[in-house]
């Protein structure tokens, strides 16, 4: 495979997916939270929605800076 | 397989409804593949690129991608429903089921696939056998592959109408033609790509389930308490002390066929010879790569009961009504098939939901992506280009390689229609497809461990292991009563009637290669050069310390293999 040094790393595109995925659950859950409108689910007081958005934030964060597309390197 | 139960999911309300923030989170997820499928096109641009993603893969993605293909969601909602009616027995199917046969390919017979630079495992056949076992096993393999790519598709689609309403059409045409244009496009880099996607969806989008529901439990021993409380008399937190009879738990088998027959027949069969898997590792950039790729593979294997097994016992635990087998479900019950969802529609709001959900669908597509990848490079290099175009150039069998994916779909969205018409070819095929692959093993195991194994002995034995595997469903089939002489009991369930079925074939595919090869002609040695144990030189690895190294790495999984079944004993 020619992997050029213009080849964006896989990791980086999983690092966005996580970014945008992590903006949205973490918005609606917010959005729940702030809303005093809690959702039917069991043990909707803990607001999983928005740790976990939260944490998949942080994580897709440090994969898309970690592996931002670079032109002195092929991945 | 539980897994192919789920076909059965009877129409009736759907267990959960999506907002809009579920919905953008799954259109996201349909745009990326795309967008990564016509990405990658520029990088497939030779037959060596196109199948064999150039053999560049690292470790990480090679493994990720290893794992994922087995990862898919017809399994993961099969096995957590048989969770449901077996308890924990069923994390066998990840550990002794597994573990030992990862490690095994990766440490033993990855080398003789890598060295022989082979495009597929019936391509070692055809260099270790010749023709005639390449022909029986490439032939087998594509119809069955694309069979099951159909099957799993029109799954998808029934638990998507049972799940969100959704339209049957809609499901397999849109999930399909997607699955068509990245794989067309890219080839197998394409699909590995997807497949490590998946794997990070699929792990964050069902470790909700778990964590939550082990906070509602109170924990492990609280989860126990509330099982026991709910099965009074049943033992569904045990994997080895309830097996030493058949009746002594809930699948009806004893510990001599989770070993022999689940933990060696059919287990060795699928991880060591399927190619479905085997091809991601093959990817591999280096040797040192795919056995440390395979290595991490079998680690995360080792973790998928988090995703699985957990959430059964947890619906066992939590769930305020019974589930029923899917033959028994009415209007306003649940079926076993149906925990994984409605474990997910339990804990996970808006936003989290369609996470799931996307997890779910990216697992069926990527399953599908994997078939039609496998199936057009054994098209290509197994049937198509020793049987029907010996000499063309790269460029007419990557065409080839394009349009055969393109094909591959077409045919398995005509499967599904023709399963919608037809339910019960999802038993043949299923019966077929499981007990191909194990008589496989004996013959590729043979071929790479016994220099004397002939060619002849390579291609009757696997024809004989696969006949008497078919021979002996026909038997059940046709009479019942079969059942006692299989599986050793009358009690066994339909799970350890197959690891019984399995064990037996192993044992007349051997068989029947042994006593041939004594009365048949051995292959010249210097022909068997990169392609057996004793005379082929294994390339050394190179000098890496011994935290790079794969046997570091399979010691330690195999360590933590042991602890587990010692925990849950």
């Amino acid at each position: 495979m020619h992997i050029d040094k213009h080849f964006i790393s896989i990791w980086f595109f999983i690092g966005s997916l996580l970014v945008v995925y992590g903006v949205l659950i973490l918005g609606a859950g917010v959005y729940e939270w702030a809303a005093h409108s809690p959702t039917e689910v069991v043990l909707a007081n803990l607001h999983v929605d928005v740790w976990w958005g939260a944490g998949m934030l942080v994580f897709g964060l440090i994969y898309v800076i970690r592996f931002w597309p670079r032109s002195d390197a092929a991945k | 397989m539980p897994a192919m139960a789920l076909w059965f999911a009877a129409a009736g309300a759907r267990l959960m409804s999506l907002k809009p923030v579920d919905l953008l989170i799954i259109v996201i997820y349909f745009v990326l593949v795309l967008g990564l499928g016509l990405y990658l096109r520029r990088y497939a641009s030779t037959s060596e690129e196109f199948f064999m993603a150039g053999r560049q893969m690292t470790a990480w993605i090679a493994g990720l991608s290893f794992i994922s293909a087995n990862l898919g969601s017809l399994e993961m909602m099969g096995y957590a429903a048989a969770t449901y009616q077996y308890g924990i027995l069923v994390a066998h199917a990840y550990w002794i089921a597994a573990i030992p046969a990862i490690l095994f390919l990766a440490l033993v017979m990855l080398p003789f696939y890598y060295i022989c630079q082979t495009h597929s495992v019936p391509g070692y056949l055809h260099l270790r056998y010749g023709e005639g076992a390449r022909s029986v096993s490439a032939i087998s393999f594509a119809v069955m592959t694309i069979l099951m790519s159909g099957i799993n598709m029109f799954s998808m689609a029934i638990i998507m109408k049972v799940i969100l309403g959704w339209n049957i059409h809609f499901s397999i045409w849109v999930s399909s033609l997607t699955v068509a244009v990245y794989v067309m496009a890219g080839g197998l880099l394409s699909a590995i790509f997807n497949e490590v996607l998946q794997f990070f969806l699929i792990w964050i989008g069902c470790l909700v389930i778990p964590i939550v529901g082990l906070i509602e439990t109170g924990g492990w021993d609280g989860m126990v308490q509330r099982i026991q409380q709910n099965f009074p008399g049943q033992d569904f937190i045990h994997m080895w002390s309830t097996t030493g009879s058949f009746a002594g738990n809930p699948m009806g088998v004893h510990w001599t066929g989770i070993v022999f027959g689940w933990g060696l027949a059919i287990s060795f069969g699928y991880w060591t010879t399927d190619f479905l898997v085997v091809q991601r590792v093959m990817a591999a950039k280096d040797l040192r790569s795919a056995k440390l790729g395979t290595v991490i593979g079998a680690f995360f294997k080792m973790l998928v009961p988090l995703i699985v097994i957990l959430p059964g016992l947890l619906g066992l635990a939590v769930l305020p009504f019974k589930l029923v087998p899917e033959s028994m479900a009415g209007p306003g019950m649940h079926s076993y098939n149906e925990v994984l969802p409605l474990m997910l529609a339990r804990y996970c709001g808006p936003g989290l939901l369609g996470l799931g959900i996307t997890a779910l669908v990216a697992g069926f597509m990527s399953g599908m992506a994997g078939n039609v990848s496998a199936f057009a490079t054994v098209w290509t290099y197994d049937i198509y280009k020793p049987l029907i175009r010996k000499q063309a150039s790269d460029a007419h069998y990557l065409s080839m390689g394009r349009w055969c994916s393109l094909l591959g779909v077409f045919v398995s969205i005509g499967t599904a229609y023709l399963v919608m018409n037809f339910s019960s070819i999802i038993v043949y095929a299923q019966a077929v497809f499981v007990f191909f692959i194990v008589p496989m093993f004996g013959t590729v195991i043979l071929g790479m461990l016994w220099k004397r194994t002939t060619p002849a002995a390579g291609f009757w034995g696997l024809l004989i292991g696969i006949l008497v595997s078919l021979g002996l469903w026909l038997w059940v089939k046709l009479d019942p009563g079969a059942l006692k002489y299989i599986a050793f009991s009358d009690q066994a369930k339909d799970m350890a009637e197959n690891i019984y079925r399995a064990m037996w074939s192993l044992i007349a595919n051997v068989v029947a290669t042994v006593v041939i090869t004594l009365f048949t002609k051995p292959k010249p040695a210097h022909e068997l050069k990169g392609l057996v144990y004793g005379m082929t030189e294994i390339p050394a690895e190179g000098h890496f310390p011994f935290f790079k190294r794969p046997i570091t790495w399979a010691i330690a999984v195999a360590v933590g293999f042991v602890i587990l079944n010692l925990i849950f004993w």
